[in-house]
């Protein structure tokens, strides 16, 4: 199960969680799941964040592995100068 | 308003052009003979990136009017390099990757040209206050200088052997 | 957990990769031939003028252009009635969220003008003369409505509201009033209370940043020729000619297809071109007029309309046990916007305490309108900030400590398989590696003299991947040609040129780069995160790494044996197939001859969102010598070390690292907007807004510590944002040492130096 938290903000949707355990094997299927739990919440993390895969940032990434063992963090999109 | 004719020398060749009274030489360069190599950061005469050398001096030509070029000598970047071989200063700047963006790369040439031509052998500092006029946000100026410097030291032992 | 070590191995033998070749695009640069924006221009072309707002807050009641229409030469008037409205949509595209309404009103002022400098009106005439009288023709009716800059003072519930719609995100509860707050966010660890319970040592002050720009030397410019049948060319430059094309089609609801953007050679940007400003106008105007239109900004409408970066107001308080470990961090960061929301304070405040592992911490960052120009995205954007206040606080804490300040940054550093202060954990990091080498660095051990003072500060930058293409296409004579979708800012060219020649094995004068416009090469995100030599140089990499699996599969026909008998190596192909003669080979130039024969012409083009930029730190020192007469500030001396992956082509990176360093310097001493009691910008020029110049900075020593980024073939990472995040602190922390009085208000100018030393004087 891959360990998943994501900002404050997502509690909107959750009622007040921000930490979930998610068997998915892709973050679309991540997100998938989010979606399905917390209606809102997966479209939302979609458009809004990126997300940190073991501590490396992927955006737009919905075909990124993961494993069973893999912390997802969801943080804010980066641009940049 | 009548435009008015100016003949000037500009890096070696005879020039004709019209101006307004008011256009300046930097505007007469780029728009008149299409010498786009001058650029304007300012307009006001704090970055140059128009610098060309008059009769001899280095000038801003934003702050310059074109009508004021009538029978004077100019030399641009574009007169810089001898056919296809690039001034020691131009090759210098390439090989210390002494440009990033490049705009503001004309202007220091020629700036950094007008003192190798007064001054053979300057030091650090002599540079840093000459090419003060010279604006670059890019490079930090370090290897700006280095370029200037080592271009000099070539120059000189060009002359020596000559 | 992935682990690092199983990914595939950074490429250890290289032959190209590290070298320091001559730009590809050199020659025209020290000649004056390479075209910038304002270089281009065609036939029949128009000139565009703006009319801007003279006021920092206004209505618009009316715009009446009928005498500018009826001026002799004036070819079309555009104002706000001119655009579509935009529903609030944010486009995401993997840069920073803009939101697209905003950037359309601030493109050209619709009911309300919100800056000293806002576009209310456009025309185009034949000459600039005429351009000029008819802006003056135009009459607009304002009424004048109290303004508000400062960002505290924009926060306060009597300010003026810019924004009737806006109500503050990110509050527990939806606050019941529109305000200038558009959004708070929060990142919080541990228990604060408890941390600050057990620490022994506590050091807290308010910091202040002025709003600076990027102050490219080059202005905004382009041209655009809207064709009878709908089809758009638009030259500009940009740091992105797919941004230019994405934000023309919304802002004037175009489809992408009938813009082609051509992309200049590009004067400079350092996050500030990642936007549009003239190229809508100039579209609208050519529409209006049948003719191409040409724009230029001048320098004060540079300063005055385009994006500087936030002033800022920050609290930081930090406890410490005596032994130099932080146990609590409380920050609190407040970022001007500008006129539009979006200000980097989620950046500044996911930066602030990332280079520290602190058990607990609350960062709250909100992100305020006010009546200055919207800002847009600078080197880092947010980061230098909150790290001027960060880490003079960390200096104030060493002080305290009578720790040395590097000693306390590496007792408290984050390393591999520590959780950042941003949430993720991190892996092949480079930070205290970065540490070490400051601490052993020459200048570290220089005795300093009298008025003199040594200044230490460090920073981050998360560097970004995102979509690139690129394609690689081998002439008949076994040359290549590389072409990409990204504008060639500081020398990305030549990195692009050197991984292709490592990759296909042959001298990189062999390999030839450029930039393409929107029509000849696929989607590639803008030129800006310091993503290009990573991200664009993957699908270059990958792009060349196809080549040569063509051009094995060509050597394998020619010599009939199995394509896997075939190696390549030293630019050509080797045949390892016993039952053949082993070892002969098969040159590029020869294999291309016979393309042909073999299958055609042979090209690989490959299009990817790149993943995986790995992280940069920078640790910086600074020296410098105060002048207690007047004072000045000289910068004595100065090294910046910082981690960079592998340096493709150093030269470069070292000029990024010395670019953003003297960015920073300037932005420490000398820069900022001034605003008069009207709301207008006093300095709106380089005599008077002084960026720094040759004879005010040192040589700048880079250290390049190359701690390879597994995710990138050849180990690179982005190195342009991490330069400009420490130097705030470096010289203000070295300004604190040289007088012994803490400066907490930036710029560090002279007036502000010698009442600090009168102060102390008594």
């Amino acid at each position: 199960m891959a360990h998943v938290i994501a900002p404050s903000d997502c509690r909107q949707f959750t009622g007040g969680v921000t930490e979930f355990d998610i068997e998915a094997d892709t973050v679309r299927r991540l997100t998938a799941e989010l979606e399905r739990r917390y209606p809102g919440l997966g479209a939302w993390l979609d458009r809004r964040m990126a997300v940190a895969i073991d501590g490396e940032i992927h955006q737009d990434a919905w075909t990124s592995p993961l494993t069973p063992a893999s912390e997802v963090y969801f943080i804010p999109k980066i641009g940049g100068g | 308003m009548s435009k008015r004719h100016v003949s000037a020398i500009v890096n070696g060749d005879a020039v004709e052009f019209l101006t307004d009274p008011g256009m300046t030489l930097l505007d007469a360069l780029r728009d008149e003979l299409e010498l786009t190599g001058s650029k304007e950061g300012c307009g006001s005469g704090d970055c140059g990136a128009c610098s060309v050398v008059v009769d001899g001096r280095l000038v801003c030509s934003c702050l310059m009017l074109a009508a004021e070029a009538e029978g004077r000598r100019i030399e641009t970047i574009e007169g810089m390099a001898q056919a296809s071989d690039l001034h020691p200063l131009q090759r210098k700047f390439l090989e210390h990757a002494a440009l990033q963006c490049g705009f503001c790369t004309p202007g220091i040439l020629v700036a950094s040209k007008a003192l190798l031509d007064a001054n053979p052998d300057p030091t650090e500092t002599e540079v840093r206050y000459w090419l003060a006029g010279n604006l670059c946000r890019c490079t930090g100026y370090d290897k700006i200088i280095r370029a200037v410097m080592d271009a000099a030291a070539e120059m000189r032992q060009a002359r020596v052997v000559a | 957990m992935t682990d690092t070590l199983e990914r595939p191995d950074v490429k250890p033998d290289l032959k190209v990769v590290g070298t320091r070749p001559i730009r590809p695009d050199g020659a025209e640069k020290v000649t004056g031939r390479a075209q910038f924006g304002a270089d281009f221009n065609m036939p029949g072309q128009l000139v565009g003028k703006v009319l801007r707002s003279p006021h920092a807050h206004a209505r618009i009641v009316s715009i009446d252009a009928k005498k500018a229409r009826a001026l002799p030469g004036v070819k079309a008037v555009v104002t706000g009635a001119d655009f579509p409205n935009l529903a609030d949509e944010f486009h995401e595209g993997g840069e920073a969220a803009s939101n697209l309404r905003d950037l359309a009103m601030n493109v050209m002022a619709r009911d309300k003008a919100l800056y000293d400098g806002h576009a209310v009106a456009a025309v185009a005439a034949t000459s600039t003369a005429i351009a000029d009288e008819a802006l003056a023709l135009i009459k607009v009716t304002y009424e004048v409505l109290p303004h508000v800059i400062e960002v505290e003072a924009a926060m306060a519930p009597d300010a003026p509201v810019l924004h009737a719609h806006m109500y503050t995100e990110g509050l527990e509860e939806r606050p019941t009033l529109p305000s200038n707050i558009a959004r708070r966010n929060r990142i919080a660890r541990g228990d604060l209370d408890a941390g600050f319970a057990a620490a022994e040592v506590v050091v807290q002050d308010r910091y202040v940043t002025q709003a600076v720009h990027q102050g490219y030397i080059e202005p905004h410019a382009c041209v655009a020729s809207w064709a009878a049948d709908g089809q758009c060319n638009v030259w500009s430059s940009s740091q992105g000619q797919f941004m230019v094309r994405t934000y023309c089609a919304k802002v004037l609801g175009l489809e992408m297809s009938n813009i082609r953007v051509t992309p200049a050679e590009i004067g400079g940007g350092f996050g500030g071109k990642t936007t549009v400003y003239l190229e809508p106008l100039a579209l609208a105007l050519s529409r209006q007029s049948g003719h191409p239109v040409k724009m230029v900004m001048n320098r004060e409408e540079v300063f005055r309309a385009t994006g500087p970066t936030s002033g800022a107001v920050m609290y930081v308080k930090l406890g410490a046990k005596k032994d130099g470990t932080i146990v609590a961090a409380d920050v609190e960061l407040k970022y001007q916007a500008g006129a539009f929301a979006g200000s980097p304070v989620g950046a500044g405040s996911m930066t602030a305490l990332a280079c520290y592992d602190i058990p607990n911490f609350a960062i709250t960052g909100w992100d305020v309108v006010s009546n200055c120009p919207k800002v847009a995205a600078y080197r880092a954007p947010g980061a230098p900030i909150a790290a001027f206040a960060v880490e003079s606080a960390v200096d104030e804490l060493a002080r305290k400590l009578d720790m040395d300040p590097i000693a306390l940054r590496e007792k408290n550093g984050v390393k591999n398989g520590v959780k950042a202060s941003y949430g993720p954990t991190f892996n092949a990091i480079g930070y205290l590696e970065t540490l070490a080498a400051i601490k052993t660095c020459p200048q570290y051990a220089m005795p300093l003299g009298p008025n003199q003072g040594r200044g230490v500060a460090v920073g981050f930058w998360f560097n970004v991947g995102g979509e690139s293409t690129a394609a690689v296409n081998i002439g008949e004579d076994g040359s290549a040609v590389v072409v990409t979708g990204n504008p060639d800012i500081g020398g990305s060219r030549a990195s692009m040129a050197i991984m292709a020649a490592e990759v296909l094995g042959v001298p990189v004068e062999q390999v030839r780069p450029m930039v393409a416009d929107t029509a000849s090469i696929g989607f590639s995100m803008l030129t800006g995160g310091s993503r290009t030599t990573f991200a664009t140089g993957m699908a270059v990499v990958q792009a060349a790494e196809k080549v040569v699996a063509q051009l094995k599969r060509r050597a394998a026909v020619i010599w009939d044996v199995a394509p896997d008998q075939v190696e390549w190596a030293n630019g050509a192909a080797v045949c390892r197939d016993p039952a053949k003669s082993t070892g002969k080979t098969l040159t590029l130039e020869g294999l291309a001859a016979q393309s042909a024969r073999t299958g055609g012409p042979i090209s690989a083009q490959v299009s990817l969102n790149a993943q995986g930029a790995g992280p940069g730190f920078g640790v910086h020192v600074c020296d410098v010598e105060i002048d207690p007469e007047t004072g000045h500030v000289t910068v004595l001396r100065y090294t910046a070390a910082q981690d960079v992956g592998r340096a493709i082509h150093p030269s470069y990176v070292e000029g990024q690292v010395q670019g953003g360093v003297a960015q920073g310097v300037g932005w420490a001493l000398n820069e900022e907007y001034i605003f008069d009691r009207d709301g207008k910008m006093e300095n709106a020029g380089f005599l008077d807004y002084r960026v720094p110049v040759a004879s005010d900075l040192p040589m700048i020593d880079a250290i390049l510590v190359e701690v390879p980024n597994p995710r990138h073939p050849f180990g690179a990472k982005g190195v342009g944002e991490v330069p400009i995040v420490p130097p705030l602190a470096a010289v203000a922390n070295a300004v604190r040492a040289a007088i012994g009085v803490r400066m907490t208000t930036l710029p560090l100018s002279p007036p502000k130096i010698r009442a600090a030393l009168d102060a102390k004087a008594g």
